[in-house]
């Protein structure tokens, strides 16, 4: 720790994506905005490019810059996971765009930075570098909500964004002062070795704890911290909402899981009874809110919100098998999140986008390829066997039942039945309704091949399960070894 | 042979005609439509061929799993992908792929719109059904029980009647608010026995305040799927608005997973639980018989009826393999296999007058035996045996099924004789109603009798069940060594959990 000059090879993915993503800019400002498209092809390969240089972080841990940052197994998974993401929303957002005058170069790399943000996120290993990683996150998507700025509904969901999220960095900033004044140490390492150590968790401790858990709540958007996510899921641009449906939520997760098992991992008493409380909440508002909704978008904001839910189910666990669960169920839910993002940005007639879930009637008549997709996503978002979903619940259950949390266990498969409820909904509307309009045929390559790709990984999960499963097993322990 | 993996091929072998029709059946054409149809009918009829293989390669002496495939899947999970056929799964794997090809003769002519999905859910559901009696791993089990949901909630969804959207909904729902009370069952086993290999839990003692719990989940499952009262009001719903064929299915086969479910897993791996609730599956068996017996009485609708008649006979079935003896599992397996069959007959003539009137009402009908007397005939054998004529399917079963409960509960078995007598009033008073009378209805007297193609389904059909009625024997000796072995298993472990109890009494 006394190196003058800190290893920054852990940070290589973070140090790659900071410098392209100013190159990239540079770029932009340079070209205008008529070089948006080869921008955003770059900047997919950037951060694909990233991902490849996270795979080959070795094994072990290891902690530099004085202790703020840490790369391990598990961040080299969760980094994976938000860069593949945020590479697939970029290249969702293409045709969209540029259909709706929002073509500018700054998109993209907004995108970039933010992803930067998260995988500071996600390496945080204390509460400075934390807080630093989560704000470059917020701030990069505040814009982004915003971006279609001549739309009042965009601009309306840009600053509620903005001013909850301000809201909830606050209290997260409150909490960790706290955490300071009483732990004496902003370090997580710090602050596990104390609590290692039997020391006694004071009120202040707790308290902090809770305003931390609080703040990161809301960034996850688990209930009753969720009421910003389905107003800014609707009034925010599409691929904007598919892109904060998926990699910010994985960040934050990330974060949440760090968190909870490295410093407090020894005060899992306290924060135990918290997670069940807001697992058991997403659950229920995110299958029993999300009937009545009539936006597709809305729709798919409560389904988020529920299965966060689900993913607590298994942190609240708090063993390793748990997060193993929750690593699995995150994977998973990216895959179907952007794959069912993907069908709601091919809902277009006559060039006009269709967000109303009355206007999927009817299309597995006109577009039979583009329904059979979206009902693989829906019956697995169900957690319907032997579709991907099914295995992402199945392993968060599983912890639930290994600590014997029967009661959250059986609250968290009667929710899921009535989640089936609305998803089954979407596919009733399109295979037993008669059509309303007709949906344009899906041109775009990037989206048709995304398509491709989502459908088939959740349908067909189930033949080679292993490497993620594997990856997630290896990330978990990682995480407890440390 | 035994190195052949002849249950995998037969399970996935309906894909591989999914997989034929997506792939060279483009296009909406009278031609492509009629490629469809022979794609399913000959994928259908050559599973059935395969699931013979399985029956004549199956020893039926031999008490244990047979046909054993296993290789690991998931492995930090200890989940395998485990296959295998004992005398009680088997004739339920060749009752799945006899009834198949029917279900496709059935709707050659009467679905029209959107073929291909059509024959594409009913494969996909063959493969999910034999799947499902073969899997010998608890989550593979599971993720073919489940699967099922999906395509025939598309099956009575799309091709349904008029309040398709509804049934199509309570069926859905209903079994999975069951079954997934069951994973987290499978999950709580898990922890125990430290695998979801079904052999190897089987042999697992549970204590008994678990027994009492798991049992409970599985019930849940199981019950709304046999279906049981009072959770069978799905059951009427989804056979009034299911496509001929979807009725076949959902009586034929549907049902006996949660009949197969009971043996498999409540009896053998929850003794004491089982013999803690038996008279609760008692009562609610009598109910059911007895109640929905005279509910089908008052049925103006011809697949209600049938659709009620199931669950009473379902009740027999769980009757009979609560009495825990040779006689009454027996019974109820055969009773099962019976009902499939006949059940699957008598949806399919209702379906005959349906494609040709287009309406399910009895009144409608009426004097059919002048104009329809090849109909008249085959209506009335399945009708008999419906009611247990002797010589016929229903007879063995019923017969046997009460000859097991009588030596162990008479009561039991007097009231569930009532709804044989009952049944038999409903069903003659069905037939009697459509096809006596006279026939003074227009349309009904220009209805014609049966083509060569329904013929050719019920030609079958019928010579099963009067093979099955005459020689039961070559049924009955498939299942009498495995389920013998079950009733050893079963009485094992509770002699084993009550010595243990009383030790621990004595202990004190």
């Amino acid at each position: 720790m006394t190196a003058v000059f800190p290893d920054i090879w852990p940070a290589l993915p973070e140090i790659f994506l900071a410098v392209a993503g100013m190159a990239l800019l540079l770029i932009g400002v340079f070209r205008g905005d008529g070089f948006t498209r080869p921008v955003s092809y770059l900047t997919v390969v950037v951060m694909l490019l990233a991902a490849i240089l996270a795979m080959g972080y070795g094994a072990g841990r290891v902690v530099t810059f004085n202790g703020m940052f840490v790369m391990d197994a598990f961040g080299v998974f969760m980094k994976v996971l938000v860069l593949v993401s945020a590479a697939l929303s970029v290249i969702l957002s293409l045709g969209f765009n540029e259909r709706e005058q929002m073509a500018r170069f700054e998109y993209p790399v907004l995108m970039l930075f933010a992803t930067l943000g998260m995988l500071m996120m996600i390496s945080a290993n204390d509460l400075i570098s934390l807080y630093v990683g989560l704000e470059t996150q917020s701030l990069a998507l505040y814009v982004i909500a915003a971006f279609r700025r001549d739309s009042a509904k965009s601009s309306e969901a840009g600053l509620k964004y903005f001013v909850l999220g301000a809201l909830s960095s606050g209290m997260l900033l409150y909490g960790a002062s706290l955490l300071y004044g009483f732990a004496g140490t902003t370090s997580f390492d710090k602050i596990a070795a104390l609590f290692a150590g039997g020391a006694h968790a004071s009120p202040g401790v707790v308290i902090g704890l809770v305003f931390v858990l609080t703040g990161l709540a809301f960034k996850v958007t688990a209930a009753p911290f969720h009421m910003w996510a389905p107003d800014v899921y609707e009034g925010a641009p599409t691929p904007v909402t598919a892109f904060f449906a998926a990699a910010p939520k994985v960040a934050a997760i990330a974060l949440l899981t760090r968190v909870l098992i490295e410093p407090f991992g020894h005060l899992t008493a306290q924060w135990h009874q918290v997670l069940v409380a807001t697992a058991v909440l997403s659950m229920l508002i995110g299958s029993f809110a999300a009937i009545m909704q009539t936006n597709i978008k809305r729709l798919m904001a409560y389904s988020s919100i529920g299965h966060v839910g689900y993913a607590m189910v298994g942190l609240a666990a708090g063993n390793q098998d748990g997060v193993r669960g929750v690593l699995i169920y995150m994977a998973l839910y990216v895959a179907m999140n952007i794959g069912a993002f993907a069908v709601i940005l091919s809902m277009k007639a006559k060039g006009l986008m269709l967000e109303q879930i009355k206007d999927f009637s009817g299309l597995s008549k006109t577009n039979p390829m583009l329904a059979a997709t979206m009902a693989i996503f829906m019956f697995s978002m169900a957690g319907i066997p032997p579709m991907a979903g099914f295995f992402g619940k199945l392993y968060v259950f599983l912890a639930a039942i290994e600590v014997q949390d029967y009661t959250l266990a059986v609250i968290g498969v009667l929710t899921s039945v009535v989640g089936a409820f609305y998803y089954l909904r979407i596919v009733k509307i399109m295979y037993f309704d008669e059509p309303l309009v007709v949906v344009d045929k899906v041109e775009d390559d990037g989206m048709t091949g995304i398509l491709v790709v989502t459908s088939l990984f959740t349908l067909l999960f189930f033949v080679a399960p292993a490497p993620i499963l594997n990856g997630a097993a290896a990330a978990a322990a990682a995480l407890f070894a440390g | 042979m035994a190195s052949w993996p002849l249950l995998s091929f037969t399970t996935f072998l309906p894909l591989v005609g999914v997989a034929l029709i997506l792939l060279f059946c483009r296009g909406t054409s009278p031609d492509v439509v009629r490629n469809v149809r022979y794609i399913a009918l000959w994928t259908t009829l050559v599973t059935f061929v395969l699931t013979l293989f399985i029956w004549i390669n199956f020893d039926p002496r031999n008490p244990g799993y047979q046909l054993v495939e296993k290789a690991p899947w998931i492995p930090d999970f200890g989940i395998t992908y485990h296959m295998g056929v004992d005398g009680i799964s088997v004739l339920f794997v060749v009752l799945s792929g006899f009834l198949m090809p029917m279900c496709v003769l059935a709707s050659w002519e009467s679905v029209q719109m959107r073929v291909k999905e059509y024959m594409i859910a009913f494969l996909a559901l063959e493969t999910l059904m034999i799947g499902m009696f073969c899997a010998l791993d608890f989550v593979l089990f599971y993720m073919f029980f489940e699967g099922v949901l999906i395509p025939m909630f598309l099956i009575i969804g799309i091709w349904g009647g008029g309040r398709r959207v509804y049934a199509a909904f309570k069926f859905f729902l209903y079994t999975l608010l069951g079954s997934v009370l069951m994973l987290l069952a499978i999950l709580a086993m898990y922890y125990v026995a430290g695998t979801t290999d079904i052999p190897t839990i089987t042999a697992t003692q549970f204590p008994r305040n678990m027994q009492l719990w798991l049992w409970l989940a599985f019930f849940a499952s199981f019950a709304v799927k046999v279906p049981m009262w009072p959770v069978h009001t799905w059951l009427p719903d989804a056979h009034v608005e299911a496509p001929t064929a979807g009725s076949v299915i959902l009586a034929g086969v549907l049902l006996k997973m949660g009949g197969y479910g009971f043996l498999r897993f409540n009896i053998p791996i929850l003794p004491e639980a089982t013999e803690y609730f038996t008279p609760l599956i008692y009562t609610l068996s009598v109910i059911a018989v007895i109640y929905t017996s005279l509910v089908a009485l008052a049925q103006e609708d011809m697949k209600k009826l049938i659709a009620y008649s199931s669950v009473a006979h379902m009740g027999f079935v769980t009757i009979g393999m609560f009495a825990l003896n040779q006689q009454g599992i027996e019974g109820s397996v055969f009773q099962m296999l019976s009902h499939g069959v006949v059940s699957g007959a008598l949806f399919l003539c209702v379906g005959v007058v349906y494609d040709r009137l287009h309406t399910r009402e009895i009144a409608r009908y009426g004097g059919l035996v002048k104009n329809m007397p090849k109909y008249a005939v085959i209506f009335l054998f399945m009708t008999m045996a419906s009611v247990g004529l002797p010589g016929t399917a229903g007879f063995v079963g019923e017969f046997l099924v009460l000859l097991g409960v009588f030596r162990d509960n008479t009561w039991v078995a007097a009231l569930a004789a009532t709804g044989m007598v009952l049944g038999a009033a409903y069903a003659l008073w069905l037939y009697r109603r459509v096809v006596y009378g006279k026939l003074v209805k227009s349309d009904v007297k220009a209805m014609f009798d049966l083509n060569a193609r329904e013929v050719a389904i019920f030609v079958p059909l019928v010579a099963v069940v009067l093979w099955m009625g005459v020689y039961p024997s070559s049924f009955l000796n498939v299942t009498s060594a495995s389920v013998e072995h079950l009733i050893q298993t079963y009485q094992t472990k509770l002699a084993a959990s009550h010595a243990a109890s009383g030790v621990s009494v004595a202990a004190r």
